[in-house]
């Protein structure tokens, strides 16, 4: 007992007092500026998932493994900014000479304003995702305190949460959650393997087609997602006062 | 002996020197390491003993047929079904020749698997998964229940299967580090750095950054020890420990994040050194950090471990046999807590410059487990302070890699925070990479679970299950 009361009293207040607003180590890599100039076919050379192409960077198939920014870092910066997460594909295209930032055009009805619960399908995740969604309910960064919560069976949840690029495998399963939740109901594309395959696109041992008939609302772009990037976006899309 | 281990391509032996030996080898003492098979029609054994490694091969047996190495050493059961799936290869006598990932090159079709059953009327199955309650990756466990006891219990895994060691293979091996960062993404530094070393064997390069690693690879180890331990905490409704373990974590990811940009590592190693060095004032911060988080973790362990309520959950539950161990080749926390002597980086060192030895737990159950992990930490943050005493921060960051060796295999062995992983790679005669092989210890330790499972409770799965703490995507790739 007392053990626990000097444990206790060393570790203090842990939480992090707004995660929406959280000051992120200068270290982290964030929303990318992609330099006007910059030599695409040379950056497309240099990524590991084809994340350049002529029309920019596509922040959905970036892993952020900072292997462009290394070589050519007056091309492009990935600045400390968590807020990495969109309601569209299309917003996660980079065009040169713009600074990324995160969209969210038409923030949700009234439906999910004030409790918001979630069932996660880890689909071929390699669990870095799936530590940082549970890291996001953490005495750290809370997201509870926004009324999101991760529940257990997919009929109390009115989202599904996808991490891993869908193994074939699991596309049967993954099928089968996202039936058995109540309709309203929507989809979140958590981490780069979810929203484009990530590293493991080309592989044919995965099973996409889900995806092509249920559109998803949210896209957090990361490998693994930050749990502050993901607060934010679930937040952002609950269109909370 | 050097780890990474460089070796010339050995010679095929016939099928049946090939057996012999390794019986030998197996009846002197050596550990199996890994056994698999090869698209060129060989068969491989790697077998380790205090500091020597040694490789045979051999082609497939006539007819694709043998009689099970298993039934005398059980540590080749689940490579032999692994050979039985991927090159149809049948080894006789095999008490479980079944699939693993339940799976053809087209189709995959978890329903045919044929679990055990009984039609006693005395007993019922449960099912659970492959989507879980909680936020994990997917497996299905399958249990025969004599009321609330377990007379058995099977793990059936294949649901993460992402064709890793092909993907491997598809464009320069070089430039694969997400991919080797994503085997396992909580163990993104283990797997990462046994690929460099792989690469760096091949190339015969002398990797620049090795304290650096070193710090990296404890401070993984700390970190998911952590993350354990929290998660047991929760398992037995001790919220104080939950939190403040999971917040500790946080403490300690934070601090990787600071160095490389990541909370797990990843971008952190690269084939002949490292990303991102460690600056003086990144060395002092770190040190600071880390002074705090052991002060705090023994605080939280104290209190953890003189809890009576934790403890008649943890004692005495999910007990695993040391010859059980011994005899199915375990590894990791799973091996150490049940009293066997094993670490790689005391049996395969990368360096002799810091001398280490292995912690060990003779009881082998739940408490066992967890103890070892808050021993375990203690002592990283020992090894973590002494590379930190040892770095350069002046030093070059990366060394460019010479090229392949030709016709030659690489062996890279990393004690991850689970246990022993082993990468090897084979180059054709050109020097291009022929075929790249994966093991994460929990391709074995799965087992274990399996194994302790019987004739416990059922209710005693969850936290047996977060004791061991084992990889899904590690194993099935």
């Amino acid at each position: 007992m007392f053990e626990l009361i000097k444990a206790r009293l060393r570790h203090g207040y842990q939480a992090i007092p707004n995660p929406l607003q959280a000051q992120i180590n200068p270290a982290f890599p964030g929303c990318p500026f992609l330099a006007a100039d910059a030599d695409l076919p040379a950056l497309a050379a240099l990524c590991p998932t084809g994340a350049f192409s002529e029309k920019g960077l596509d922040l959905g198939k970036c892993t952020f493994c900072g292997a462009c920014q290394r070589k050519y870092p007056e091309m492009i910066d990935f600045k400390p900014d968590f807020r990495l997460a969109s309601d569209s594909r299309e917003a996660l295209y980079i065009a040169p000479g713009t600074q990324y930032q995160a969209r969210f055009a038409s923030p949700n009805t009234k439906l999910f304003q004030r409790s918001f619960a979630l069932r996660n399908v880890s689909a071929g995740g390699c669990n870095a995702c799936e530590l940082e969604l549970g890291a996001s309910t953490n005495v750290n960064f809370d997201m509870g305190r926004y009324g999101i919560e991760i529940v257990a069976s997919p009929r109390h949840a009115d989202a599904l949460i996808l991490t891993g690029p869908i193994s074939r495998s699991m596309a049967e399963a993954l099928a089968e959650t996202w039936k058995a939740i109540p309709a309203p109901k929507c989809l979140i594309l958590c981490g780069c393997c979810a929203i484009s395959g990530g590293v493991f696109a080309p592989s044919v041992q995965l099973d996409r087609s889900f995806l092509a008939h249920w559109p998803a609302s949210i896209y957090i772009p990361g490998c693994p997602t930050h749990p502050l990037s993901i607060v934010h976006a679930i937040h952002s899309f609950m269109g909370a006062k | 002996m050097a780890n990474p281990i460089l070796i010339q391509s050995p010679d095929q032996l016939e099928f049946t020197t090939f057996t012999q030996k390794l019986r030998e080898l197996m009846q002197s003492g050596y550990t199996l390491l890994h056994c698999f098979g090869s698209d060129e029609g060989l068969m491989y054994a790697l077998l380790g003993k205090s500091g020597d490694v040694q490789l045979l091969c051999s082609t497939f047996p006539p007819g694709k047929e043998y009689s099970a190495l298993t039934v005398d050493f059980p540590a080749f059961s689940m490579y032999e079904r692994s050979l039985y799936e991927d090159y149809g290869i049948r080894a006789w006598g095999h008490p479980q020749l079944k699939v693993l990932k339940a799976f053809t090159d087209d189709h995959a079709d978890h329903n045919d698997y044929n679990f055990l059953a009984s039609e006693s009327p005395a007993l019922h199955e449960v099912g659970v998964g492959p989507v879980h309650a909680g936020v994990i990756e997917p497996g299905h466990f399958r249990f025969i229940c004599r009321g609330e006891i377990v007379e058995h219990l099977e793990i059936k895994l294949g649901y993460q299967h992402r064709g890793v060691e092909r993907l491997m293979l598809k464009g320069d091996i070089r430039t694969k580090n997400c991919l080797a960062e994503s085997i396992a993404g909580d163990t993104s530094i283990g797997h990462a750095l046994a690929w460099c070393l792989v690469l760096e064997g091949l190339a015969g390069t002398k990797a620049a950054g090795f304290h650096t690693r070193m710090i990296a690879l404890e401070l993984e180890r700390i970190a998911m020890h952590l993350s354990v331990l929290s998660a047991l905490s929760a398992d037995v409704a001790y919220i104080m420990g939950q939190n403040m373990f999971a917040a500790l974590r946080t403490t300690v990811i934070n601090s990787s994040l600071a160095i490389c940009g990541s909370r797990f590592g990843k971008r952190w190693l690269t084939p002949g050194g490292v990303n991102y060095s460690i600056s003086k004032a990144q060395a002092d911060t770190l040190s600071k950090t880390m002074e705090e988080v052991r002060i705090q973790v023994t605080d939280c362990c104290e209190a953890l471990f003189n809890s009576s309520s934790v403890l008649s959950r943890f004692d005495d539950t999910g007990i695993l046999k040391i010859q059980d161990a011994l005899a199915l080749g375990l590894t990791g926390i799973t091996a150490k807590s049940s009293g066997i002597f094993t670490d790689a980086r005391m049996d395969y060192p990368l360096s002799d410059e810091i001398s280490f030895t292995a912690l060990c737990e003779n009881s082998g159950d739940v408490w066992a487990r967890a103890h070892l992990r808050y021993r375990e930490i203690i002592q990283s943050l020992d090894l973590v302070s002494r590379n930190l005493e040892r770095l350069d921060p002046s030093a070059q960051l990366c060394v460019a890699l010479e090229d392949f060796a030709p016709d030659s295999i690489a062996c890279g062995i990393v004690e991850g925070y689970r246990g022993r992983i082993v990468h090897l790679c084979k180059t054709d005669p050109a020097g291009k990479p022929l075929w790249y092989k994966i093991l994460d210890p929990s391709f074995t330790n799965w087992q274990a679970l399996a194994l302790v499972m019987r004739n416990g409770q059922i209710s005693d799965f969850p936290i047996c299950n977060k004791s061991f703490d084992l990889s899904y995507s590690g194993s099935d790739l």
